[in-house]
């Protein structure tokens, strides 16, 4: 079993330093090829370890080598392929492998090409150590791995140049890139206190040590060491408030948004909390936290998408949203639904955003839906699959996400949390209007596009087939629910339903109830023209579009007096303070070599004077000085 | 009576002659002689205080700088001559090639 699981670990990373050696070469149509076709030799070694983990219910555990040895700290690189880690596994690798097929006819004409496959390629892997290593330490060498590999892809075209925030929210490519990265620094840093905290109560990282030694600490303890590794979590999966850059990482090319901003790398805080469940299960406090914090997102995120305009950033505070649902079903202690719910999700919502890609391309790039409309009629399959997709979200009966999203409001009522079911009910109807909104504005209704002269055209067919898959698995990956719970709850912890039969069934029904109110609410409207300009001026209209003024407030209260900040330590500190006393010292030196060079004269009798000189000093000082007397 | 002080305030005496020419002489022979001076004087400073507590080591110590003084003026004086030879000058002021 253990080549299967170097063969799933190591394939992306043979295929991005293929593709890196052709790094500055113009477009190689072979990069894009072999790293695809390891993707799939990735994609298949998972699947035949969740055969073997299936079948054998027993789990793989190797150790590739020692890494660090000093004193009492050992950490082996060890991987570990357990029931959870092989659901992400197979999670990642089957939206990548798509992705990475799709991405040959998306960026087909960039001059980027073979960059973008290194990139995407290392992404995985290092996605891969993220979900397959048996310790923290390994974790946190993935998590930072997909940080940077965000960083590269994000400001993929980074060419692009600063523009102001009314034209554009994100500024520019290279600019979101660096707030996405410098915000998962923040939480990074809260992450580490966990991991140190862990270390220095236990004594060691590796997930079985750690979980076994946890019930035996202190509880103020474990709950420090809860949040701060949720702090973490929180900046990888954009909740918030360090949420902001997520919106903004739409600047990188549509299949990283697919991939790495929906499907992926935001589900690694998920992913943290439901592997780290040992501890949170010990605190339920800071898991009710977390799942408070979780259901304001869910609601706060979907507010957001109701107003938007541009067709990604609505896609991506609906990832912000259902990230927001994940959470609440893991700080719930419903660890399976939790990583159901972002099976499920990865699924459509990258469907969704290849989508988006599709129309992006017919659109030359436009991302305005108020620009689109009746595109349905040119792209019909990109429409079918997208409409898919929206009925997922919405979480209407049979898609993926009515299984994975009523389990979870099913857990906030069946957990007595009736505040967060409401809020949760609320988003689902909010995210079924939204959803819509977009469907409608973007596929039916007037044919908008044509005033401002585009010529939309449906995309390469390998790019449909590429989402076809994402596409059937969007309509029946909720039918695995039994099964999966069977299978990953051999080492999560059950969820016990207290709640029978006519109650959850009416939950259902009043969830379906208000996702289908949402949808009928958005076609109803945007087929006859949707809403009138009065409500731009509203001020909620205002507050939602503006994004809370969160991004503004930040700026005014950390950017800017950090810039302010760093400007005073720079012409004040640096170059007044630190600067002048090292030019003083050298210019002493300098100067006193200066002046006192005119003591080498050559003279061999005033070199003897000063010699002489320096003899009676000495002396005087010896007379005076000499311990003997 | 003659004690050790009086060799002492010879030594010094003569010490004080032999800096002073060092100082003062811009004839290069005669700063060898200077210099001679410098070392005699120790010399007879190490032979009195030798002398005074029967201690052999000093009056050996003189032998030492004797010899060294004799070796340090033959090569002096064969580089003198060398320098007279050629410059035609042996003035310490025609002699600063370099400086600073």
């Amino acid at each position: 079993m253990e080549k299967y699981l170097y063969l799933a670990l190591f394939s992306p990373l043979v295929g991005s330093l293929f593709a890196a050696m052709f790094g500055a070469q113009p477009k190689k149509l072979i990069t894009g090829i072999v790293s695809s076709a390891l993707l799939f030799v990735s994609l298949f070694s998972s699947l035949y370890l969740l055969y073997y983990v299936v079948t054998t219910d027993s789990i793989v555990h190797v150790k590739l080598f020692d890494w660090i040895n000093v004193g009492d700290l050992a950490i082996p690189f060890g991987f570990v392929v357990d029931h959870v880690s092989v659901i992400m596994m197979v999670t990642v690798t089957t939206v990548s492998a798509l992705v990475h097929v799709y991405s040959i006819g998306y960026m087909k004409y960039d001059e980027g090409f073979n960059r973008f496959f290194s990139y995407l390629s290392a992404f995985v892997f290092s996605m891969m150590i993220l979900v397959m290593s048996d310790n923290f330490a390994g974790l946190f060498i993935g998590w930072e791995g997909v940080g940077l590999c965000s960083w590269l892809l994000v400001g993929f075209w980074y060419k692009k140049p600063d523009v102001t925030r009314d034209v554009n929210p994100s500024i520019s490519p290279s600019w979101a890139a660096n707030e996405a990265f410098i915000m998962n620094r923040i939480a990074d840093l809260g992450m580490l206190i966990g991991l140190f905290l862990i270390y220095w109560n236990t004594g060691s990282l590796q997930y079985d040590v750690v979980f076994q030694d946890v019930s035996a600490l202190n509880i103020g303890l474990v709950s420090l060491i809860g949040i701060f590794l949720f702090i973490g979590a929180m900046g990888k999966s954009a909740q918030f408030p360090l949420h902001t850059w997520l919106a903004d990482a739409m600047e990188g090319p549509t299949p990283v948004s697919a991939l790495i901003h929906a499907a992926t790398m935001v589900t690694a805080g998920v992913y943290l909390v439901i592997r780290a469940n040992p501890i949170y299960s010990a605190v339920p406090d800071v898991g009710l936290f977390i799942a408070t914090l979780g259901a304001f997102v869910a609601v706060f995120a979907a507010s957001m998408a109701l107003v938007n305009q541009d067709l990604k950033r609505i896609i991506a505070y609906s990832t912000l949203s259902q990230l927001g649902y994940m959470f609440v079903a893991a700080g719930l202690g419903a660890y399976w639904i939790a990583l159901f719910h972002l099976m499920t999700h990865a699924f459509f919502k990258a469907l969704l955003f290849l989508g988006a890609g599709n129309v992006m391309h017919a659109m030359d790039d436009e991302l305005n839906i108020f620009k689109m409309g009746g595109l349905a009629k040119t792209m019909k399959w990109t429409a079918i699959m997208m409409i898919i997709a929206s009925l997922a979200l919405a979480g209407i009966y049979p898609f993926a996400g009515f299984f994975s999203k009523d389990k979870i409001l099913e857990v906030a009522f069946d957990s007595q949390h009736y505040i967060l079911w409401v809020m949760l009910w609320v988003g689902a109807g909010l995210t079924a209007f939204y959803s819509f909104r977009l469907v409608m504005l973007v596929f039916f209704g007037e044919e908008r596009y044509k005033k401002f002269g585009f010529h939309p055209h449906e995309a390469y067919w390998y790019m449909l087939a590429a989402m076809a898959p994402l596409a059937v698995l969007a309509i029946i990956a909720g039918f695995f629910e039994e099964g999966f719970e069977r299978f990953v709850t051999s080492i999560l912890p059950e969820y016990h339903f207290h709640v029978h039969g006519i109650t959850v069934v009416a939950l259902i029904g009043v969830t379906t109830l208000i996702a289908l109110g949402g949808i009928a609410l958005a076609v109803y409207k945007y087929s006859r023209g949707g809403f009138s300009e009065k409500w731009k001026e509203n001020p909620v209209y205002q507050l939602l579009i503006n994004q809370y003024y969160i991004p503004v407030i930040y700026e005014k209260l950390f950017s800017k007096p950090y810039a302010e900040l760093s400007r005073i330590a720079w012409k004040e500190l640096d170059l007044r303070v630190v600067d002048a006393t090292v030019d003083f010292i050298a210019n002493v030196i300098y100067k006193s070599g200066f002046k006192g060079r005119v003591v080498q004269s050559g003279n061999l009798s005033s070199m003897l004077k000063w010699m002489v000189i320096g003899l009676v000093v000495l002396l005087i000082l010896v007379v005076l000085y000499s311990p003997v007397r | 009576m003659i004690t050790l002080s009086h060799y002492l305030v010879l030594t010094a005496i003569l010490f004080c002659i032999g800096l002073v020419g060092i100082l003062r002489r811009k004839n290069l022979l005669m700063l060898f002689f200077a210099t001679e001076m410098l070392l005699n004087a120790v010399n007879i400073g190490f032979a009195a205080v030798s002398k005074y507590y029967m201690d052999l080591t000093g009056q050996l110590f003189a032998f030492f700088v004797i010899a060294i003084a004799a070796s340090e003026v033959a090569v002096g004086l064969g580089l003198l001559i060398i320098w007279y030879k050629r410059v035609g000058s042996i003035d310490l002021d025609t002699m600063q090639s370099m400086h600073g």
